[in-house]
């Protein structure tokens, strides 16, 4: 089994799992009772939230646990929106952000708020300009994911960081969904950002649980109300196996970070140079440093993405078409209508996600399998 | 960045005349046991400065923890390079990569005590200036009040290079205006008390009154988590724990509600002030505010220190609670004092405590319990342990949670 599909989600440690599993059987207290086990839970909360912090190098009070990327995305969004409601309703973002930003912006903009999505490049990408230009005295988010889960664009965080130095009332948000582990935290993690999103279940900890950074000193309203966990901030009784389960996760995806993407970069590699030479391919993602290690985009002239996907899967090698999130919808992906892709190209879009785990010899497997496809697929042309 | 040591600047204590061989002396000291987990550092105390060699220990580390430490008006990390015009050109390049923002302004300062160097102090600066230059071109040369000095001092030893100065606490060193027994409760305004004394030169000791089984191991736990926080600022600190449960439980019975609160606080401050005598202190603190609850009307103040003539000082009397809450969320003791754990000041407390005692009543209802007893039997259970920065007490399964994370 070769699985490429490791944007969707990735499978649990076992390291990971056999915390998951003592921490339940054995700690299985709420972290909010007063007696000793109920203390016991709250130190291990305590201390896997310092665990988070140090690896990323923020204060512990700044990480807040969620149940994963779309409830961080939602939390971030609507809860700046409420809490920032009397200075402003005006919010930017991209157009090829995930449904969790863009379906809470419109959700937004059904109760008078005013979004504007800033245009991407054919790459994927924002300009600098364009951002600059979005900004008014009323607005009061910039939201921006870091690597875009579809393609694997890179966008300009820094550069949208320093740009809003200059408005230091705006909160500034960072999709980083796609982002952690892929040796890209410096720019994620810049002197401007304020709120950070994060899932689990893309570095192999459960589902289920995320966690956001939110900068010292800055505001956003709860969604979650109720008994107060989360200084008040989340409430719901702590789900302590995946976030003990989650600490240890992140602590392995860090440790060998930079070999781990230098790996997943040549797998990438590895398929770029090989399919991105037959004439029916489109590439979407590149090999330059402007997009993510470990996800790689493209389409065949004429195949229906689905088709490619079931056809891999016939050899047991597991990829998507574009998001997992959107595939099962027979729309054609956000991220490529936004770049202008031609619809009947962008329909025929799959796209291969890779982990530290996967091999160069996956690749040249997939390689081997992909030739026999593709002359398969131009008997159908 | 990694430097390689760090120079210290004293304040106040440069004024002080021919005490300030014992200031430095116990400076020098307070910033070794305050940096007592870092064992390849070298510290050497002189008069007018403390050196501190790195030897390879994380700076950024010891700078966070020198910023605690009283006496110190500012300090300087700098950085070490050999004795050639190659190596200071690479020393100069690590340090402006890090700290020299696009647009900023900068000039160098030479000092050269070893006038054998090839370089005198004109033509060091024309060279490293020209240098900054060609590798920032966006860096501004200014004279008057730049944006950042980088100080080059070419010694016997060695080029030191620094451009930062990190203001320190202030204050004078823990220990050098003797010792003060603390009534520490675990609430939030005795660790703020703890920290204004020992920011005065107080070395102080932590005496904390606990009630087992009506106060919790936890809340024990937390008074000596918030004595290990404070102790980064002296580092160490003697935490004292008194057994209060029969006294409580001696005075409930026999006291009438009204007076419960004032009669245990003079058994209180009994005990603490038997304790002083005993250990060399030679003041009572405590975290009183005037007028905030029954206890600290001035009216309270004087019932209850009647009890003694050593001085009671009160580091945070005038200030308000939200002051109080600011400050100790400033050095940290906020959140470990919000926990939620009974203390022995709230167990026992009467719904309704009487906020003008009057002090011939409350001997005459105190004469019913039996004083020089209860005192002894109290004093014979304290327990005295050392308790330094980083200690841990609220967790202390973290190496049974290292497995699991």
């Amino acid at each position: 089994m070769i699985y490429f599909d490791n944007s969707a989600t990735t499978k649990v440690a076992p390291e990971v799992l056999k915390t998951y599993q003592t921490v339940s059987e054995k700690i299985w207290g709420n972290p909010s009772s007063l007696h000793n086990m109920g203390e016991l839970a709250f130190n291990l909360l305590e201390q896997s939230r310092k665990q988070i912090a140090d690896l990323l190098n923020v204060k512990p009070h700044e990480i807040f646990f969620t149940s994963g990327g779309t409830e961080g995305d939602n939390w971030v969004v609507k809860g700046t929106a409420i809490e920032k409601r009397t200075f402003g309703k005006h919010i930017i973002t991209t157009a090829v952000e995930h449904p969790a930003i863009t379906n809470s912006m419109e959700q937004l903009k059904q109760l008078g708020y005013e979004i504007t999505y800033l245009p991407v490049d054919k790459e994927g990408r924002i300009s600098i300009q364009d951002l600059k230009d979005a900004i008014r005295p009323d607005t009061i988010l910039v939201s921006i994911m870091a690597v875009n889960n579809e393609i694997g664009t890179l966008q300009p965080i820094k550069e949208a960081a320093e740009v809003l130095k200059k408005y230091p009332k705006i909160h500034f948000h960072i999709d980083a969904v796609q982002g952690i582990g892929k040796g890209i935290q410096s720019q994620i993690f810049n002197d401007r950002v304020d709120f950070i999103t994060f899932s689990g279940h893309k570095f192999h900890a459960p589902r289920g649980i995320g966690f956001i950074y939110a900068r010292e000193g800055r505001r956003i309203a709860p969604l979650m109300t109720g008994g107060g966990q989360e200084k008040n901030q989340r409430s719901g009784t702590e789900n302590l196996p995946a976030i003990a389960g989650m600490a240890k996760a992140l602590r392995l995806l860090l440790q060998n970070e930079k070999q781990n993407v230098q790996q997943q970069q040549s797998v990438k590699e590895t398929i770029y140079d090989h399919v991105s030479k037959f004439e029916n391919v489109t590439m979407f993602s590149h090999r330059n440093e402007g997009f993510a290690p470990h996800i790689l985009c493209f389409a065949i002239k004429g195949v229906r993405g689905e088709t490619v996907v079931h056809a891999f899967e016939k050899y047991d090698i597991f990829i998507s078409t574009t998001s997992a999130c959107s595939s099962k919808k027979q729309v054609e992906s956000s991220t490529l209508a936004a770049m202008k892709t031609p619809e009947d190209i962008a329909t025929s879009a799959i796209r291969v996600s890779l982990d530290a785990e996967n091999t160069v010899a996956e690749a040249e497997k997939f390689n081997q399998v992909f030739d026999k496809l593709y002359a398969e697929f131009a008997k159908l042309n | 960045m990694q430097y390689t040591e760090i120079m210290v600047r004293y304040g106040e204590l440069s004024t002080k005349g021919k005490n300030q061989r014992d200031f430095v002396s116990r400076l020098g000291g307070n910033i070794r046991k305050s940096l007592h987990n870092f064992p390849k550092l070298e510290i050497y105390p002189k008069r007018d400065r403390t050196h501190v060699t790195l030897n390879g220990e994380d700076s950024e580390a010891v700078i966070e923890r020198l910023k605690q430490v009283f006496g110190i008006q500012n300090f300087s990390p700098s950085l070490k390079v050999d004795r050639n015009m190659k190596a200071i050109h690479e020393g100069v390049l690590k340090m402006m990569t890090d700290q020299l923002k696009p647009g900023m302004t900068f000039k160098i300062n030479t000092r050269r005590s070893d006038h054998n160097f090839e370089m005198d102090t004109n033509e060091l600066n024309d060279d490293l200036g020209g240098f900054v230059l060609d590798h920032f071109p966006e860096a501004v040369v200014k004279m008057h009040h730049p944006d950042l000095i980088l100080r080059v001092e070419v010694r016997n030893n060695g080029v030191f290079l620094s451009s930062e100065t990190i203001q320190g606490a202030g204050g004078l060193p823990v220990g050098t205006a003797g010792k003060g027994m603390m009534m520490l409760s675990g609430g939030i305004d005795s660790p703020v008390a703890s920290y204004l004394g020992m920011k005065r030169g107080v070395d102080m000791e932590m005496i904390h009154f606990f009630s087992p089984p009506y106060t919790s191991e936890q809340a024990l736990a937390k008074a000596k988590e918030l004595t290990s926080h404070l102790a980064a600022y002296a580092g160490s600190l003697q935490f004292i724990q008194v057994p209060f449960t029969k006294i409580q439980e001696e005075i409930k019975e026999k006291v009438p509600e009204g007076y419960l609160m004032t009669v245990q606080r003079r058994m209180m401050l009994r005990i603490a002030v038997a304790i002083a005598k005993k250990r060399g202190g030679k003041a009572i603190f405590n975290g009183e505010s005037l007028g905030q609850v029954a206890s600290q009307t001035m009216e309270s103040m004087e019932a209850i220190n009647d009890v003694t003539n050593m001085p009671i000082l009160r580091p945070v009397i005038s200030l308000d609670k939200t002051e109080i809450i600011k400050k100790a969320k400033e050095i940290g003791t906020y959140d470990l004092s919000i926990l939620p754990f009974e203390d022995c000041c709230t167990i026992f407390a009467p719904p309704a405590p009487k906020t003008k005692p009057d002090t011939e009543r409350t001997r005459y209802y105190e004469k019913r319990i039996d004083v020089e007893g209860l005192m002894k039997e109290a004093i014979d259970g304290v327990q005295v342990s050392e308790i330094k920065a980083g200690q841990n007490f609220l967790n202390q399964n973290e190496d049974v949670f290292a497995e699991l994370l």
